[in-house]
């Protein structure tokens, strides 16, 4: 009998090694042994269990032992009926869910602030987004949750719409009220999927916003590697105990685009990070939140700093905040996120997750030292003493809500042509432009480009937001319907 | 049976201590803490496995790190010490009756209970009322002071390991806000010998010269040190290190085995390749 301190992929991949099989299949570096340089930078250890799929050790594609064994042990560990093992990072099951459930032609609401890898699902599979308006917090402007009410409207005009999608929370750490959207989708035959990429400790730390199985949600796409501890583009989709979908379906629509040679580095990874997450995971989660409150206590002693936490969640579209979010707003020190982004980099050596217009977001979990926590509260500290400005000037928003033309497929799909941006005021945009991170776009295919649009885009730029998505690198050109 | 400390100083080379007795050892929530009896230096105390100070040559490094900022300013009256938990620092300091206040932070309580009970003889001044120990992180204490201390002494471990924020320009840039306008800092600044204590001389004196004007280092000899010749570095916004008024320095009557005004000056004059270093950092 299997229980959560097992982990049969990493058990499995122990027993190859002890074995000491000769390897006569790919990959062809053999153990390490053909690549001396990458071992010598990598370690042994790591070389010697990145193998291909066999029968000891399962086939993602088609598993019925210990990946299947692994998937079980995850799905109970989160409450899921089943749970599939990502290895393309959390867009890739942000794309299965979706393409799941839908196809081409059906309707799907989501909130504008979905992250690109929905959109380019849309893009992919011809699926129609009905956009509902997130909200803005006004101080803060940065996007919020949807409030069940827009929700509720956008299902009433759409009643063939077959998905509402959700972000638990956002990158910000808002959350909807998810559980309220779920009865609402459920009620008119929608299926609810949630965007779980920044919300793995949802489901292990105690007083937390709900997370999307409890919720009752029919998928989850849950980034492992963000908050989790697995490696890098590893990541779990959850599908809930009561979807109307079969595992079998779900699993099709993953193989479509999944790589046939999945990396068991990414998978053991997951293995690991479940068990450690099911038998240490509400410690880590305690250990996590008592480091983000001290460091959200000292950042708001400092002065000119907000950094904001459940006070702000009293509104429809603001229902609660995931407090192990360390997100702080900079403008009233005169500076933009992105600016106090690079300056920490540059003149702290302090890597934080992003910098936007307005605010910055520091991931803190369990794996930080007390040390660190000071450091960066010391540097943000010193920042406003030596860099801060007066804030007059500074762009007051971060989200714009956009007009939908066409829908992101046939907008691709079109006769397209290239002009410069500054020019581009009401043409229908063929392509996304975000800042990356958060990966949100500004602007998506099918959208009207406004003058407000390209003078937040030029603004970005200028205050150094990497900016992507565009198939000009330098974003001087955008990309229009004829 | 022998029984020897050994610590690497590089990754070929190392240095020995025959030990007598292992007095103490236990884990701290920072660091392991170890005492040794030798019949060479002495009681000694390393952290981590790293030499930190012994009976016989502790003096070098105490005086040196004490008196020659309070040569180059003597009417410092704040005091702000950030480590020195085995005392020598304070005890130096003590020995001046014009300072009037001496703060000491340091991060591990475990490692002043454990001087207090083997090191006697550098832990004799900790309990002057001048002196208020916080049992805190330096780089947290320091952050909320303004413009209030004469002089702030980091006598911090190397840069991994606990004192490793205590090499940031966090830290520098805090102390300077920390400091009055004539205030000194003088930091323990690595060795510029082994390649891996150079890189963090390097790093240290690069931040420090962010914040002050005035930004000297100076060195002395200590044997039980890798490669045995260490720098502190000096630093303010207004007080220059080698216009000093020795005269009332030596008025002071400050029986010292290392330290002399002489010695004082000569401290600053360093060897080529370390300027070069310093240069390039």
């Amino acid at each position: 009998m299997m229980d959560q301190n097992d982990a049969p992929i990493y058990e499995a991949l122990l027993r190859y090694r002890d074995e000491r099989i000769v390897p006569f299949d790919v990959p062809g570096h053999k153990h390490g042994k053909g690549n001396p340089e990458l071992t010598a930078f990598l370690g042994r250890t790591c070389m010697e269990v990145d193998v291909n799929s066999m029968k000891p050790l399962d086939n993602l594609i088609h598993p019925v032992s210990v990946i299947r064994d692994a998937e079980m042990l995850a799905a109970e560990a989160f409450g899921a009926r089943h749970c599939f093992f990502m290895i393309n990072g959390g867009s890739s099951a942000v794309q299965a869910m979706i393409m799941s459930v839908c196809k081409e032609g059906d309707k799907i609401i989501l909130p504008r602030n979905v992250h690109k890898s929905a959109i380019n699902a849309l893009v992919v599979s011809g699926i129609v987004p009905v956009y509902v308006d997130p909200g803005v917090n006004p101080k803060l402007g940065i996007p919020l949750g949807m409030s069940v009410d827009n929700v509720r409207k956008a299902i009433e005009a759409n009643p063939e719409a077959k998905a509402v999608m959700v972000n638990n929370p956002t990158y910000y750490g808002v959350c909807a009220d998810l559980k309220g959207i779920v009865e609402l989708a459920h009620s008119h035959g929608m299926a609810v999927l949630a965007d779980e990429a920044h919300g793995t400790h949802l489901y292990f730390g105690e007083n937390m916003p709900i997370n999307a199985m409890a919720a009752g949600a029919d998928f989850a796409a849950v980034s492992m590697h963000k908050t989790g501890g697995s490696l890098t583009q590893s990541a779990f989709l959850l599908v809930g105990q009561n979807a109307a979908v079969t595992e079998g379906h779900v699993r099709a629509v993953i193989n479509l685009t999944q790589t046939t040679s999945a990396s068991y580095l990414l998978l053991a990874s997951l293995d690991i990070s479940r068990r450690n997450l099911a038998t240490r995971g509400r410690e880590m989660c305690r250990k996590m939140l008592e480091s983000v409150e001290y460091a959200r206590e000292e950042i708001n002693k400092i002065g000119g700093y907000y950094a904001y936490a459940d006070e702000l969640a009293d509104t429809p579209d603001f229902y609660a905040f995931d407090r192990t979010k360390l997100s702080i707003y900079t403008r009233d020190i005169g500076l933009a996120g992105i600016e106090v982004y690079d300056i920490l980099r540059d003149s702290y050596d302090i890597q934080i997750e992003f910098g936007d217009i307005g605010n910055i977001l520091a991931i803190i979990t369990a794996g930080d030292r007390w040390k660190d926590i000071e450091r960066l509260v010391s540097a943000l500290s010193e920042i406003k003493r030596r860099f801060s400005k007066d804030k007059a000037g500074l762009f007051d928003h971060e989200y714009i809500n956009p007009t939908v033309k066409i829908s992101p497929h046939d907008a691709f799909y079109s006769e397209q042509e290239s002009v410069p941006i500054g020019g581009s005021a009401g043409r229908i945009s063929g392509e996304s432009v975000m800042c990356y991170p958060p990966g949100i776009p500004i602007i998506a295919p099918g959208e009207l480009i406004t003058p407000e649009i390209i003078a937040y885009i030029s603004y970005c730029k200028e205050k150094g937001c990497f900016m992507t998505g565009t198939e000009d690198l330098e974003l001087n050109f955008i990309r229009v319907i004829k | 049976m022998e029984l020897w400390f050994t610590e690497f100083h590089s990754n070929d080379a190392k240095m020995s201590i025959r030990v007598d007795k292992h007095l103490h050892s236990e884990q701290s929530e920072y660091q392991r803490i170890d005492v040794f009896e030798s019949p060479e230096f002495g009681r000694f105390l390393t952290l981590d496995g790293l030499m930190m100070l012994t009976e016989k040559d502790e003096f070098m490094y105490h005086e040196m790190i004490v008196h020659v900022p309070m040569a180059a300013a003597p009417d410092v009256k704040n005091v702000l010490v950030i480590g020195a938990g085995d005392g020598g620092t304070i005890r130096e300091l003590c020995r001046y009756d014009t300072i009037e206040h001496i703060d000491m932070a340091e991060i591990d309580g475990r490692v002043i209970d454990v001087c207090r009970e083997f090191f006697p003889s550098t832990t004799c001044t900790l309990d002057d009322p001048r002196v208020h120990i916080h049992v805190e992180d330096g780089l947290k204490y320091v952050r909320s002071k303004e413009n209030f201390y004469d002089l702030i002494i980091v006598d911090s471990t190397d840069p991994f390991g606990p004192g490793e924020g205590l090499f940031t320009s966090e830290f520098y840039g805090n102390c300077c806000k920390a400091l009055t306008e004539n205030g000194v800092l003088v930091n323990q600044h690595e060795s510029p010998y082994y390649a891996d204590d150079a890189k963090a001389m390097q790093r240290a004196h690069r931040r420090i010269r962010e914040f002050f004007p005035i930004c000297g280092v100076y060195q002395f000899h200590i044997p039980t040190y890798p490669s045995g010749h260490w720098l502190f570095g000096f630093a303010s916004k207004t007080v220059d290190p080698l216009k000093f008024d020795a005269e009332r320095w030596n008025s002071l009557g400050i029986k010292t085995r290392y330290y002399n005004t002489d010695l004082h000056r000569g401290s600053f004059a360093i060897p080529n390749y370390v300027k070069e270093l310093l240069a390039k950092s």
